[in-house]
């Protein structure tokens, strides 16, 4: 009796991995399963469960999206990664030339290699310098972009305590108001750098990874998006996330009347809505021991839920270990392309 | 391969090489769904979808509406600060840096952007 057919994928590591239809079919119905379970969100029809299963087995070294349902790219870049990665001694400016004219985006971002708004607020003004010379040379938007990254605002680099170090002591509304602290701190921050962004002519701002240090994290984005609307209502805004879920390291914290710790996908996005957000990137975080069937399933099962609610255009993370995408620095081009085609075809996202 | 490469091949509109950045305009400054966006950008320039994303249909354009391409190499093609000039008029918005250089250059006051 021949074996029987063997499909290859991935890990959510990046390693090759064979699996036979029954073996994708179960993963991809747990993996979307867990996203129903979790997300309290509809499941996938039977139809959107068989076009990623046939997605998932495509053939070919890259798959494409039907004709006409393109979208547009923003990015978490830099405009440095040609250098800092490749190690090919380029300025950003002229890397923002090479993402337009080379590589085929539709928008980059400048941004520094520490790339969190407290560190560039020291150096805003050259950062803005930068902004300069890539928009004299370029015809594609420009973001600025940098994380919120809340936990730099500790001690001993920052001047809050430290809530990682108090709350394994118990000490917990000390961490509490040190979270609240140092949102007002990172809030200033942001608002100082988006001035010289916008001042610089750039045209919008990328908050990247928001929440990575929890609710604190992303409250201090949408705060940071009220002011910055408020001040600048043309500067476009981004609010990438940083996973599916919101982290309580605070608990408490509420916008809008809704509190974030826990939130999802689906929850996320009306948030950045009422902030003024003009793009939200939406994340699920890749599990690195699961299959890439698994993972994409999850993953579509939460954007979907997201772009049925959301009023803003949807970009789907898909950066390395994020929406289905493995955690490995060099990624197989098929894996990466069939990410795409699933979150268009099924999620209806608008942008990645 | 720069991921960003791979996104432009398989799913992506590919920037100046069709409308992408025009497209990804109107997200940025009207917060316009993917297919809205699309449509009031292929309408501003007289286009039907299909063409909006070929690109050598839109390189002949956009080089025509002086509105940038991929390979700006003919002396008189638009590059860089100029092609802003000329999509901040054809879409109908406003463009900060456009705004931004004729404050600094001179050619009249910034206005207040909606």
């Amino acid at each position: 009796m021949a074996d029987e057919k063997k499909f290859k994928t991935s890990m959510g590591d990046g390693f090759l991995v064979y699996m036979t239809e029954e073996e994708i079919r179960k993963d991809l119905a747990a993996g979307a399963a867990d996203a129903v379970k979790r997300g309290k969100v509809s499941p996938l029809t039977d139809d959107e469960m068989e076009h990623l299963y046939n997605i998932v087995i495509m053939p070919g070294k890259v798959v494409g999206v039907e004709p006409g349902r393109e979208v547009v790219s923003t990015n978490d870049s830099g405009s440095y990664k040609i250098s800092s990665k490749c190690l090919i001694s380029i300025r950003r400016d002229e890397q923002a030339a090479i993402a337009e004219r080379v590589l085929g985006c539709d928008s980059i971002d400048i941004g520094n290699t520490d790339y969190n708004y407290k560190t560039v607020k020291g150096i805003a003004d050259r950062e803005a310098s930068t902004m300069r010379m890539a928009l004299q040379k370029t015809t594609m938007p420009l973001f600025y972009g940098a994380m919120t990254n809340l936990g730099f605002y500790t001690k001993p680099d920052g001047p809050v305590e430290n809530w990682s170090m108090l709350l394994p002591e118990g000490r917990i509304e000390e961490a509490m108001e040190a979270q609240e602290e140092a949102i007002e701190h990172a809030v200033r921050d942001i608002e100082f750098v988006a001035e010289q962004i916008y001042k610089a002519g750039g045209d919008g701002m990328n908050f990247d990874t928001t929440g990575a240090a929890g609710d604190a994290d992303f409250l201090a984005a949408l705060k940071a998006t009220e002011v910055i609307k408020e001040k600048y209502p043309d500067l476009a805004i981004e609010i990438g996330m940083a996973g599916e879920f919101v982290l309580g390291m605070h608990g408490k914290l509420e916008y809008d009347g809704k509190r974030l710790a826990g939130m999802y996908v689906h929850d996320q996005v009306k948030m950045a809505e009422k902030a003024g957000a003009s793009i939200f990137g939406a994340v699920v975080n890749t599990n690195c021991n699961k299959s890439f069937p698994w993972n994409i399933a999850r993953v579509c099962t939460f954007i979907k839920a997201c772009t049925e609610v959301a009023e803003i255009p949807v970009h789907a993370n898909v950066g390395m270990g994020v929406c289905a995408i493995p955690m490995n620095e060099i990624l197989h081009t098929d894996i990466v392309s069939k990410v795409d085609k699933a979150l268009i075809e099924i999620c209806n996202i608008d942008g990645l | 391969m720069a991921q960003e490469a791979n996104h432009a091949i398989s799913s992506c509109m590919g920037g100046v090489r069709t409308a992408g950045d025009l497209v990804l305009r109107m997200q940025m400054t009207h917060k316009m769904k993917i297919d809205d966006a699309k449509e009031y950008v292929a309408n501003k320039l007289g286009v039907n979808l299909e063409q909006l994303s070929d690109a050598v249909y839109m390189t002949e354009l956009r080089d025509e509406l002086g509105i940038g391409t991929q390979l700006p190499f003919i002396t008189d093609a638009n590059f860089g600060m100029e092609t802003k000039f000329n999509i901040s008029e054809k879409l109908g918005m406003k463009i900060n840096s456009v705004e931004r250089f004729k404050e600094r250059a001179g050619i009249k006051k910034a206005e207040l952007m909606v």
